[in-house]
């Protein structure tokens, strides 16, 4: 007998803008010039928060903190294509979506101060605390798409990760569940090349992230992670599939930590500095700028302006993180179980924390 | 003879084994390269060559299955873990394989791993960074439990987990890692697993506590006649040197900064009242973390039994 094919897979990748800030005419979505502009607005945002967010934990007044710098299109451009009904997973690198969906930065700036408050999401914002340890949530994000389909809601379930979660088996068991039930869920993959020291190529010898959509029956494509219109596009089209009853997608945005991996960290040990210049040319506010100035949609005065707002929001939400009054030290014990144990309500008495 | 603190001290004592015993492999995550997130492992693959240290992917559940399959084909494998609650993943792997293939096989495969993580509360890390799980292996039949709490011990116990014949989870606190130098002799020496040590000598109270709460207790035993153990080896525990100083004292405390609930500390309360009951004098008192989940750093000095809570458990002994 000999031997035949029986099935095969092709790696899609989607881009829409290129480095010089031409866009697509047939991919690009129909943003007209206000939208684009709150787009280019968020992003700013997102930048400002991280760079003051930086500059407090070498102040002393954040905690270890997470730097999102060259992948605030991949964060802003799928976080737009959301509606308020869908479920949001996000890491502990995600300072970029959860700002575009209109998570409050001073309680952001609570979290990552060491304070659980900051995690409690705003009513009517369906997203779960960020999930610390790498990759572990992406299942919670299966779950919720099987409840929406059990309940036949038209909404998706969205989770980020990066390309070190890629190989642990949470990964892998979520998108087979979402593969099996068809569950409206959409798995954004922030490929930023290194997970902590560990460089991509090392992570899987697959070619790409992508692929493994394949192996569970599920849609894979790679998007340029630094294309904020290309990660829109992609976004919205995995959430109308999800919608429409076609089951789960994997995105690939393929992008770059341009920091180090957290303020504890220190990528010079291992990455080469022109790795890291070469990636600077290709972030994504270059390409926005350059596309919005060509439309008569940018002037250095209207980015200043789009500067100043960021920084007088931002630093407004950090005077109202930290004039917040401290955590009381019986919620340790408090939220732990809906009706405390009779061992909780004697500690909170022993301990003073509670009279 | 070098002051080393217990980062270096392991180092030394990885890189001792390691020329020693050429199957010695270590595997994790930012090990190499990096030399690990606390750099305990630097250097060591400037020395050895990529062969014998790992830099895996992300995957704890595979650096702790795939140490198994090295183990039983005749390597020593040493796994790192980033941070205990980064083990969770890997929890499958430990107990119901590392622990349990010497017995499953009847002895024709065995399982002489080391997990070494680094794990407690204290350094104001971000969340799911402080854990203290250490109960959790110490309940598992079939793996052994270690926690060193000075470079002096931190050495001579790694290198008796790396030539023991049995899985050993080797739990690094992390609030120790920098915070205490001490004499660390450059040659390789061993200390016992299952061995405790008496940290201070005294009359009466027995006071029982490992890793960094250790010194804590000790701290807060200035103005009582305090005898500390330091128990090092959390399972098997030293039953006999527990025993020994309860009889002597009457009086006995136990101090870890894990929730009370399922914590070490009810198994050696229950040891007293099994074998040594009739010598108390008084109620066995735990001082431990509540029931609660480690909170973030904003709280977490409050979570941590703090010198004045030790110190109300020694008086309230001392009334009987």
């Amino acid at each position: 007998m000999p031997i035949s094919i029986i099935d095969e897979f092709k790696i899609r990748r989607l881009e829409v803008l290129d480095e010089s800030g031409e866009a697509d005419a047939e991919l690009m979505p129909p943003f007209d010039g206000n939208e684009i502009k709150k787009i280019f607005e968020r992003i700013i945002l997102a930048r400002t928060f991280n760079q003051r967010a930086l500059s407090l934990q070498r102040e002393g007044r954040l905690g270890t903190y997470a730097s999102i710098l060259g992948q605030e299109a991949s964060q802003v451009g799928s976080a737009i294509a959301f509606e308020q009904s869908d479920w949001i997973f996000p890491s502990f690198r995600e300072t970029g979506v959860l700002l575009a969906l209109g998570y409050p930065a001073w309680q952001l700036f609570r979290y990552w101060s060491g304070d659980e408050r900051g995690m409690s999401a705003p009513d009517g914002l369906n997203i779960f605390p960020m999930s610390v340890p790498v990759g572990s949530q992406i299942p919670h994000a299966t779950g919720t798409a099987m409840a929406m389909k059990i309940r036949g809601a038209k909404s998706a379930s969205a989770v980020y990760f990066g390309d070190g979660a890629s190989s642990r088996g949470d990964f892998h068991e979520a998108l087979n569940l979402a593969g099996v039930f068809k569950a409206p869920a959409v798995f954004l993959c922030q490929n930023n090349q290194w997970a902590i020291s560990v460089p991509r190529h090392l992570q899987t010898a697959a070619k790409t992230i992508a692929q493994r959509a394949f192996g569970y029956g599920i849609e894979g494509i790679q998007v340029d992670g630094n294309d904020v219109f290309a990660v829109y596009r992609a976004t919205k089209d995995a959430l109308n599939r999800a919608k429409s009853g076609q089951g789960a997608t994997l995105i690939e945005c393929f992008t770059y930590r341009l920091d180090d991996h957290t303020t504890s960290d220190d990528s010079s040990r291992y990455r080469s500095a022109e790795e890291v210049e070469e990636w600077k040319k290709k972030e994504p506010l270059i390409r926005l700028r350059l596309f919005m100035k060509k439309k008569g949609l940018w002037t250095q005065a209207y980015e200043d302006g789009v500067a100043g707002n960021a920084l007088s929001e931002i630093d407004k939400a950090i005077s109202q993180a930290e004039n917040y009054p401290p955590p009381d030290k019986a919620d340790i014990i408090r939220f732990t179980n809906a009706r405390l144990t009779l061992r909780q309500k004697k500690e909170l008495k022993t301990l003073g924390w509670e009279k | 003879m070098a002051k080393l603190n217990i980062v270096q001290a392991i180092n030394s004592a990885l890189k001792n084994e390691m020329k020693r015993n050429s199957d010695v492999v270590l595997l994790g995550e930012d090990i190499g390269r990096d030399g690990g997130v606390f750099r305990v492992t630097e250097g060591l693959l400037e020395i050895f060559g990529p062969e014998r240290v790992i830099d895996t992917p992300l995957a704890e559940l595979g650096i702790i299955g795939s140490a198994i399959g090295m183990a039983a084909y005749g390597l020593k494998p040493v796994a790192e873990i980033q941070f205990m609650a980064f083990s969770y993943a890997g929890l499958e792997q430990i107990f119901s394989h590392a622990g349990r293939i010497r017995s499953r096989s009847r002895g024709r495969f065995t399982c002489p791993i080391v997990v070494r993580m680094p794990y407690g509360i204290g350094i104001k890390a971000p969340e799911l960074h402080s854990e203290s799980a250490e109960a959790l292996f110490c309940h598992m039949p079939g793996i052994k439990v270690v926690v060193p709490s000075s470079p002096y011990n931190a050495k001579g116990l790694l290198t008796s987990a790396l030539r023991d014949p049995d899985p050993v989870i080797f739990l690094e606190p992390s609030r120790l890692y920098r915070s205490i130098k001490t004499d660390v002799p450059d040659e390789d020496y061993a200390i016992p697993l299952g061995k405790a040590a008496i940290y201070q000598e005294g009359k009466d109270i027995t006071v029982v506590a490992w890793g960094a709460m250790l010194h804590r207790a000790a701290e807060a035993s200035a103005g009582f006649d305090a005898e500390i153990i330091d128990l090092m080896t959390l399972k098997p525990f030293d039953e006999e040197a527990i025993l020994n100083s309860v009889r002597k004292t009457g009086r006995l405390v136990i101090a870890h900064e894990a929730t009370r609930s399922g914590g070490l500390g009810a198994e050696i309360a229950a040891l007293v009242a099994e074998e040594a009951v009739m010598h108390l004098k008084a109620p066995v008192i735990r001082v431990a973390g509540p029931e609660a989940v480690t909170p973030m750093a904003k709280l977490e000095d409050a979570y941590m039994p703090q010198i004045d809570r030790i110190r109300k458990a020694f008086a309230t002994v001392m009334e009987f």
